[in-house]
């Protein structure tokens, strides 16, 4: 196995293309790593990305934000502008592993990684976030939503990787939130996930939502009926209620050894209406 | 024992623990710390297959690979006979230890060792491991213990005939034993009962779950003798059964007991090491071995999981008059299960005239498994203590009231065959009363849920050496691995009898070769039996200290005594001499004879049972089932605390994992019998967040027979929360679940159920 820590986005992208599928990303290595000792894995190269200077840091970006791909869990949390924002996005990505591996993940490993149940990814897709795509054609820009495909696998194509994620600019009256189940208090993997973002008006009715669940089926769930029961309302408990039907109809769980069908299913809309009204709470204040 | 408790300036301390400095600077040597010149890495390659026949088994790819030093199998191992051998306390069949170690004939679950390699790396062991070709012919399996009773249940053993049973059945079946208790009878009791509740329980086999998996280095030397070094919970244990394994003989073999990372019983019996010493016998070299934690969940023992009846009647007034169980434990892969403590401590709680206890011991394709914690009870009592708190709240009585109204006290006869001496169940009742926890009011979601505990304790065989230094410091010797601060409640005891500064004694766990044999640090047995052996090779030391004074002042040794820490004349009739300090003796010790030291090598008797009894608030969401413990608090007799910190801990600890059995604990199977959760990521113990700090209450009624007042306070606290915790779940959510662990699809499952 080879280690590459390339000074640039060009030089990435090249080892990336030349390694023709065999190379690795190295941002947080928390997944990779664990993958390699597990016998999962074995690629003949690894390229550390974190020397590339597109990769590091939060910048406010007109009014929204730019987070870089090797930005660390910890490194967003601290972040009070970006906590201010977009709290739901960064409570997800703060649920990922203890604070040992807080001070490593990355949001954008997360969303690489692609499992259903990532807890990072509903309240960013949910946020309308996009991602910055470098490959051998140049950079493109993408939803956040496009890239992961299913269990294990995203959109990426040989010779790409994700440089950075975009949050867009929102009004004062909006929030988000993200909320999951796991049996214990941390360190598990999400049985159901659910992120909300929300944008109220000024007499408190809803204007758009987004309701995005995890855990649930191969890739998040965008549940439109969920957010179309929260719009229009002041997110009262019949909207609720409704927004809860909507994502717990919307869920295609499996039974497997972190839950059964009936508990998922019943649990998404739980989740889901519980997501929505801290959101509101929080774009209220 | 009425009297007022002795003050003592050491016992009852909360002294610097002498292994704590290497244990936070990572200093300290556990099982696999260890490295030796020319060493090797073992690796065990184990079966797929939940239930299959070996045909055969073909090594010889794994021996050409570059870089193996050693391949072997069952074959490379004497056949044991079938039949118990006494192994200290326990008796062990050497047949079955040696096919969980290396199976021979079939493999009876997924994950037993079928044969294992040692080669100059740890990834070179691997990829051999890979290339070891096992032919198997897969046999139907069956993991469930009531599965596994039926008729037609694939048969594990095809020689197991039911024990305890007459007429021996005509055909074999998973069932091992059946074992019976009775005082009184049970059917008249119900009969004389104004209500009577009978309920079935299922609870699932739950890991000891220590932190450190199994390691050990081998090195078998040519001339025959074999250094081993290992984290167990005995060394002596580990000597006794490789020597009965391999045939070696007990003195060519000396085992070093590693620093011990938890065990809870599951290091009480042997997986790797014969098989290190059996890989460093062909190879010639030493050999290190480690488990993976997938390898111990995989391949190292759980206890029982169990189905069980209980039925229990009482008058209007609440006092109990007949009891029944029937308990089934799965033993897993061999016979074993803790059926028998399960059955004798079930309703050992309470003074009852009409019991009845039955139990089986079943297998099944699973690992075999090994004891923990209380070996048994925490399974039967949850039942009992489940019935019992039905019982108060069908009755309108306090759940404390009606486990006064029934305790055992002094006098009591129990079911299982004892007349109970002085013990402090009633205290911990007492004490659990008093506390804010059990006034404090509830909110919504919220239950809170009382149950008690009862354990033996053990003494057994322990040895000690007190030796004098030239400089008046003291060397003590011991062999019980210290799995929860032993060694300083050793030196604690060392030095309130001989009078010296505790600082002043170093507290060692030596070898095997090195001092007499030692049963395993288990059963609650080490601060009581091992104490014991302290305190009389301390006393043994004081002899030869008081003779030593004697000779320096010339008068009869019996003029001699021995006050804190110095010899002095017993009276003004024996002469006005200057008290001599341990240090002053110690100083002419060549004057006078030459080296001073005490020992003591004992089998300890009188251990002191113990109670405990636990309150847990716990608040249930009712929408995802989900659990979250509020408060808890645990009351335990420990008879006397010589190291209240240490006490605490034990009572927290154990407290915490019955709360993970209750909870989130249990291995998931697929179909064909394999493991889906070997790892602690969906084998869910609790994490610290989960819980709050447990309140640990020690109430003190002695021991008579132990020099301190001893119990042993090990195993009664991870008794109680299995229905501390359900009896608070039942409270919160107005439903019986009557079932473990209370995960989150269970709750909103029976939430749904009732409505």
């Amino acid at each position: 196995m080879r280690y590459e820590a390339p000074g640039s986005v060009d030089e990435a992208v090249k080892l990336l293309a030349d390694a023709n599928g065999a190379a690795r990303v190295l941002a947080g290595g928390t997944d990779l790593l664990v993958q390699l000792r597990a016998g999962m894995i074995s690629p003949e190269v690894v390229i550390n990305i974190k020397d590339i200077s597109e990769t590091k840091g939060i910048t406010a970006d007109g009014g929204g934000f730019c987070i870089g791909a090797t930005v660390s869990g910890a490194e967003m949390g601290e972040h009070a502008a970006l906590v201010a924002a977009w709290p739901g996005v960064v409570e997800g990505v703060e649920l990922i592993g203890s604070t040992q591996i807080q001070g490593r993940a990355t949001m954008v490993g997360n969303l690489c990684n692609a499992s259903p149940a990532a807890d990072g990814v509903p309240a960013l897709i949910a946020a309308g976030a996009t991602c910055t795509v470098a490959g051998p054609n140049g950079q493109r820009e993408v939803p956040v939503a496009d890239i992961p495909t299913g269990p294990g696998k995203n959109s990426l194509a040989n010779g790409e990787f994700i440089v950075n994620v975009k949050l867009p600019a929102r009004p004062g009256n909006a929030s988000d939130a993200y909320l999951r189940m796991i049996p214990r208090t941390e360190m598990d993997i999400a049985i159901v996930g659910a992120g909300v973002n929300l944008v109220l008006d000024d007499s408190g009715t809803c204007t758009e939502a987004s309701v995005i669940l995890g855990a649930v089926g191969p890739k998040t769930i965008t549940v439109d009926a969920a957010a179309a029961a929260l719009v229009g309302t002041k997110v009262d408990e019949a909207a609720l209620a409704a927004c809860a039907a909507a994502a717990s109809a919307a869920a295609t769980p499996i039974d497997d050894k972190r839950g059964t069908v009936v508990y998922r299913t019943k649990v998404s809309g739980v989740l889901a209406s519980r997501a929505a009204a801290i959101a509101a709470e929080r774009a209220r204040s | 024992m009425n009297e007022q408790p002795k003050q003592y300036k050491w016992v009852g301390t909360r002294a610097i623990r002498p292994d704590g400095v290497d244990k936070v600077t990572g200093r300290a040597m556990y099982g696999a710390d260890l490295a030796l010149p020319g060493m090797v890495e073992g690796k065990v390659v184990r079966s797929p297959h939940a239930h299959a026949r070996i045909i055969s088994i073909d090594t010889s790819k794994a021996e050409a690979l570059k870089g193996v030093t050693a391949v072997i199998t069952a074959a490379d191992m004497p056949v044991a006979d079938s039949k118990p051998v006494a192994s200290g306390e326990a008796m062990i069949n050497f047949k079955d230890l040696a096919n969980n170690v290396l199976a021979r004939e079939k493999a009876l679950y997924e994950g037993q060792a079928v044969a294992a390699v040692a080669a100059t790396t740890a990834a070179i062991a691997e990829k051999a491991a890979a290339l070891v070709v096992v032919n198997y012919e897969v046999l139907p399996h069956v993991i469930d213990v009531m599965e596994a009773i039926k008729e037609d249940a694939p048969v594990l053993h095809d020689d197991m005939f039911t024990g305890g049973v007459k007429p021996k059945p005509e055909k074999a079946s998973n069932v091992a034993n059946r074992v019976e208790f009775a005082l009184g009878d049970a059917e008249a009791g119900f009969a004389a009962a104004d209500l009577v509740i009978e309920r079935k329980f299922t609870t699932e086999p739950v890991h000891q779950g220590y932190i450190e998996p199994h390691a050990v280095v081998a090195d078998m030397n040519p001339d025959g003798k074999v250094d081993v070094f290992c984290s167990s919970q005995g060394h002596f244990m580990v000597r006794a059964f490789c020597s009965q394994l391999l045939h070696i003989e007990m003195s060519k073999i000396k085992v070093t007991a590693a620093e011990i990372g938890g065990g809870f019983g599951g290091k009480t019996t042997v997986y790797l090491e014969p098989l290190a010493i059996m890989l460093s016998r062909k190879s010639g070299r030493p050999v290190r071995m480690t488990m993976s934690r997938e390898e111990v969940f995989r391949g190292s023992g759980a206890t029982s999981g169990a189905a069980m009846t209980i039925k229990m009647g009482a008058t209007k007034d609440g006092k109990i008059t007949g009891a029944y169980a029937e308990l089934y434990l799965q033993a897993g892969a061999f016979p074993g299960s803790p059926v028998g403590p399960a059955a004798m401590t079930a309703f050992a709680p309470y003074d009852l005239d009409n019991v009845k206890v039955v139990g089986f011991d079943v297998v099944s394709n699973r690992q075999k498994v090994v004891a923990y914690r209380a070996p048994g009870a925490p399974i039967s009592e949850y039942g009992v203590e489940s019935v019992v708190d039905e019982l108060a709240s069908e009755l309108g009585i306090d759940p404390i009231e009606i486990r006064t109204i029934n305790a055992a006290k002094e006098g009591t006869q129990a079911a299982y065959g004892v007349k109970f001496g002085t013990i402090g169940f009633q205290e911990t009742l007492d004490a659990a009363k008093a506390t804010e926890h059990f006034k404090t009011p509830l909110g919504p979601n919220q239950g809170r849920g009382v149950a008690s505990g009862f354990w033996f304790n053990i003494g057994g065989e322990s040895c000690a050496g007190i030796r004098v230094n030239e400089d008046g410091s003291i060397s003590l010797t011991e062999g019980s691995p210290d799995i929860g601060g032993s060694r300083a409640s050793m030196a604690l005891m060392a030095a309130e009898t001989l009078g010296v500064d505790y600082h002043s004694i170093k507290p060692s766990v030596v070898d095997t070769d090195a001092i007499g044999y030692h049963f395993v640090t288990g059963g609650s047995r080490v601060t009581f039996a091992t104490g014991m052996a302290v305190v009389e090779a301390s006393k043994a030391a004081i002899d030869e200290l008081r003779a030593r004074a004697a000779k320096v002042w010339d008068v009869d040794v019996d003029g001699v005594v021995w006050e804190d820490g110095h010899a002095k004349p017993a009276s003004t009739n024996v002469g006005d001499f200057e008290p001599m300090s341990l240090a002053e003796i110690a100083k002419v010790a060549n004057k006078t004879g030459g080296p001073i030291s005490g020992h003591a090598d004992i089998n300890a008797k009188g251990a002191g049972p113990a109670f405990g009894t636990h309150i847990c608030d716990v608040e249930v969401d009712p929408d995802t089932g989900h659990v979250t413990v509020l408060r808890y608090t645990a009351v335990q007799d420990a008879g006397r605390a010589i190291h209240p910190a240490y006490v605490e801990g034990q009572i927290q600890g154990g407290a915490v994992q019955g709360i993970g059995w209750a909870l989130n604990e249990e291995y998931i199977y697929d179909k064909n019998g394999r493991l889906e959760n070997a790892g602690f990521l969906d084998y869910r113990v609790p994490v610290a967040s989960d819980l709050p700090m447990i309140d640990a209450i020690i109430v003190e009624v002695p021991n008579p027979t132990h020099p301190f007042g001893v119990r042993g306070v090990g195993e009664v606290p991870i008794i109680p929360p299995l229905a501390a915790v359900s009896n608070a779940v039942a409270a919160a959510t107005g439903v019986r679940f009557n079932q473990l662990p209370l995960s989150p699809p269970t709750i909103l499952a029976g939430i749904a159920a009732s409505k």
